[in-house]
């Protein structure tokens, strides 16, 4: 009687289970959930400027942001900047108040050193306007105005070449500043391309592993896993090496007569793709040979007695029973691809970079972490969002090998 | 190769001098590594080799230490560049371009030359950075080095920068730390390379045959820094007077061909070395100093700039 017998074994496993797996939940809580948020939160955060300019944030506040500030805007910032002795958080200040308009951390620095070396008498406005012209320009009040907001879209705006303009009204950038819509849709396409090399050159690699002999199908595991163990750098460098105008591949192409210059097989996107599906192959022909390991050959000699032929056999039966693993792999050769920047930036040519690239940009070089937060945040959308409709399609349990 | 040179010159013998051990790493201008130590007041570095944009920046947000020169030596001794608020002078570096006369025999000559494509094919090896590169497609632009930040500080003067680039873009090959444009020169996976003449020296030395074009060259300075709130500032500031005595400085030149910044030690220093470095009198002909401010104040927006354009 399955109805009786089913929640007395539930009880008993619920607490065990649950105890086997807090370290992982904590694990994660920690050192994944925690920083994840905190990282994401950065995107939309905008507490830098009130934060080491707090008497201007209170004052700016009363603006209507048409033509210049009044007086006690201008003594405010000019307090603010005089009374500061956080060089640093300043330094954050002035970097965020530069995403909004080129030139400022130079400029809120040279007023702030000026506010401090000297003590004068004159009012705030002129103060301020003798130190530099462009105090003058409401252009660096309503940038002080934005950047004092309790939230921010600037980030997001940005991360799909938009802006608020001085009148509050979302534009695009200009031209020669447009590159993030491209990047996403050309990180989308390399790593679909990549995805489906994969496909064609690992499918059969898979089969071959799960047919043959077991010491050459261990050989051939043995060759796929390999690149596993090697750091991405070392491969990476190996393959410049490899494929360079002096290289094995060159050297022996120009020898046999087969090309009479050498060809460039690196530094541009044949060379991006040739290393990305080496690395990446692994992802591919593991999930696909684990499905294809538990597939009968009954099914086929079974198609085979009723007539077809092995070709007709192989479609109609082989492939569509393998296709859950091809669309594990497919799902994270993918996913890790639209992840890479290493690989693009050392081996790809000019406009191979891919969006990850500008994330690490943004994070190490630049220091804008709003931005680079921004930017993994619709990554992280995208992947979540693929693997949503994947998961749709083949289910779930499949794709996490539960099945 | 820089860090080997700076290991034997600098490193080994401070140790040895002040019976300590030194750990080294290495510094490829993430200025968020220092921030994020001085910020979480867990620095684990104490002296840092830094370009000059980047010490102006970091010497304005506290990044690094305010110096108290009474302590480090003669500042009278030193060219007057090398003397700076939170740097000490460490070496003069310069920027040029390099091609292998084993496979270039009559090469470019300037940097018209080097966006000539037609009369030398193959790649161009650039840096990938804002920094050097604007500056040297508005040289091969027809503009005068005097007239050189003039013009970048225009929004035409950037514009056509650019479109000097897009001339060559199809052909370049960005590199981003200083030893991949040897390699990649020696590869001959590029035809013609900018890169800091140190390196291209240092290779010369090993055997290869790669000619340095001067016409035209950058020169500017990198410095010693000590990070804010450095666990051991009194060595650190030790390290920055040994490093800055002439008879320590003047051997660096003899394993690497940068300039010193101690004019008592370029007194010192061998002839032969004396040549390659780029503030020897025949190599300065038509060289432009690097304008460390003007890039303080518009690294930001001219980067934001340049990847944008790059990943077109």
């Amino acid at each position: 009687m399955p109805e009786q017998k089913q929640p007395i074994r539930r009880a008993k496993l619920t607490t065990a289970p649950i105890l086997l797996s807090a370290p992982l939940v904590v694990f994660l809580t920690v050192f994944f959930f925690a920083p994840l948020a905190v990282m994401l939160s950065y995107s939309v955060r905008n507490n830098e400027v009130p934060s080491v300019l707090p008497h201007l944030s209170k004052a700016i506040a009363t603006w209507d942001g048409r033509g210049l500030p009044p007086d006690s805007v201008f003594s405010a910032l000019a307090l603010d900047l005089r009374s500061n002795n956080d060089s640093m958080a300043l330094g954050e200040a002035a970097r965020r108040l530069d995403f909004e308009v080129p030139g400022y951390r130079a400029l809120l620095f040279k007023t702030a050193r000026r506010l401090q070396a000297e003590q004068t008498s004159t009012a705030p406005q002129d103060e301020l306007t003798s130190i530099d012209a462009r105090w003058s320009n409401p252009r660096y009040w309503l940038a002080l105005n934005r950047a004092t907001a309790s939230l921010t879209p600037a980030f997001f705006l940005a991360a799909f070449d938009l802006k608020m303009d001085d009148a509050g009204r979302i534009v695009r950038v200009e031209d020669d500043r447009r590159v993030y819509l491209d990047t996403f849709l050309r990180t989308f396409q390399i790593a679909g391309t990549v995805t489906l090399l994969c496909s064609v050159i690992g499918y059969p690699i898979a089969f071959a592993i799960t047919v043959l002999p077991r010491r050459l199908a261990a050989a051939l595991t043995f060759s796929v896993i390999l690149p596993f163990w090697t750091s991405l750098l070392v491969r990476t460098s190996a393959w410049i090496v490899v494929l360079s105008k002096d290289g094995v591949v060159n050297s022996f192409l120009t020898r046999l007569g087969i090309v009479s210059e050498p060809l460039q097989l690196i530094f541009n996107r044949t060379g991006l793709y040739i290393v990305m599906v080496h690395i990446l192959l692994p992802f591919m022909v593991l999930p696909i040979r684990s499905v294809m390991n538990g597939i009968s050959p009954n099914y086929m000699k079974a198609s085979a007695s009723l007539g077809a032929h092995p070709c007709l056999g192989f479609f109609k039966v082989y492939l569509p029973l393998t296709l859950p693993g091809v669309g594990a792999g497919c799902l994270m050769t993918f996913i890790i691809a639209i992840g890479y920047y290493i690989t693009p930036a050392l081996v790809g040519g000019a406009g191979d970079n891919m969006i990850s690239f500008f994330i690490a940009f943004h994070t190490n070089s630049v220091i804008n972490w709003g931005m680079a937060a921004a930017l993994g945040v619709v990554l992280l959308s995208a992947v979540l969002l693929i693997f949503g409709t994947f998961g749709r399609l083949l289910g779930f349990s499949r794709i996490v090998a539960l099945k | 190769m820089l860090q080997d040179a700076e290991r034997m010159v600098f490193f080994e013998p401070f140790a040895k001098e002040a019976g300590v051990t030194f750990s080294e790493d290495s510094y490829a201008g993430e200025q968020a590594k220092i921030r994020a130590m001085v910020l979480s007041k867990n620095v684990t570095w104490d002296v840092v080799q830094l370009d000059h944009a980047e010490m102006i920046v970091g010497c304005d947000e506290g990044l690094y230490q305010k110096l108290d020169w009474s302590k480090i030596g003669y500042p009278e001794d030193f060219l007057p560049q090398a003397v700076q608020p939170c740097g000490v002078g460490a070496f003069a570096w310069s920027f040029i371009f390099a091609y292998d006369q084993d496979r270039i025999t009559d090469g470019p000559k300037n940097w018209v030359d080097f966006w000539n494509l037609k009369k030398w094919p193959g790649k161009r090896g650039m840096r990938a950075s804002a920094r050097l590169t604007l500056e040297a497609a508005l040289l091969a632009d027809g503009v005068k080095n005097e007239d050189l930040y003039k013009v970048l500080a225009t929004d035409e003067g950037v514009a056509r920068a650019f479109k000097k680039l897009d001339e060559i873009k199809s052909q370049i090959v960005w590199w981003s730390t200083g030893a991949e444009p040897i390699e990649r020169l020696a590869a001959g996976d590029v035809a013609v390379t900018t890169a800091f003449n140190g390196r291209v020296t240092t290779a010369n030395q090993n055997g290869r045959h790669f000619a340095l074009v001067w016409d035209g060259q950058m020169y500017g300075q990198d410095y010693w820094g000590i990070v804010s709130g450095s666990p051991h500032k009194d060595l650190a500031e030790k390290f920055l007077t040994f490093a800055s005595r002439p008879e320590i400085q003047s051997k660096l030149p003899e394993k690497i061909a940068y300039g010193i910044m101690n004019k008592k030690a370029i007194a010192m220093v061998s002839p032969k070395a004396g040549e390659a470095m780029p503030t020897a009198p025949q190599n300065l002909k038509n060289a432009i100093p690097f304008d460390a401010a003007f890039w303080a104040e518009n690294d930001a927006d001219l980067t934001a700039k340049f990847e944008a354009w790059r990943a077109r």
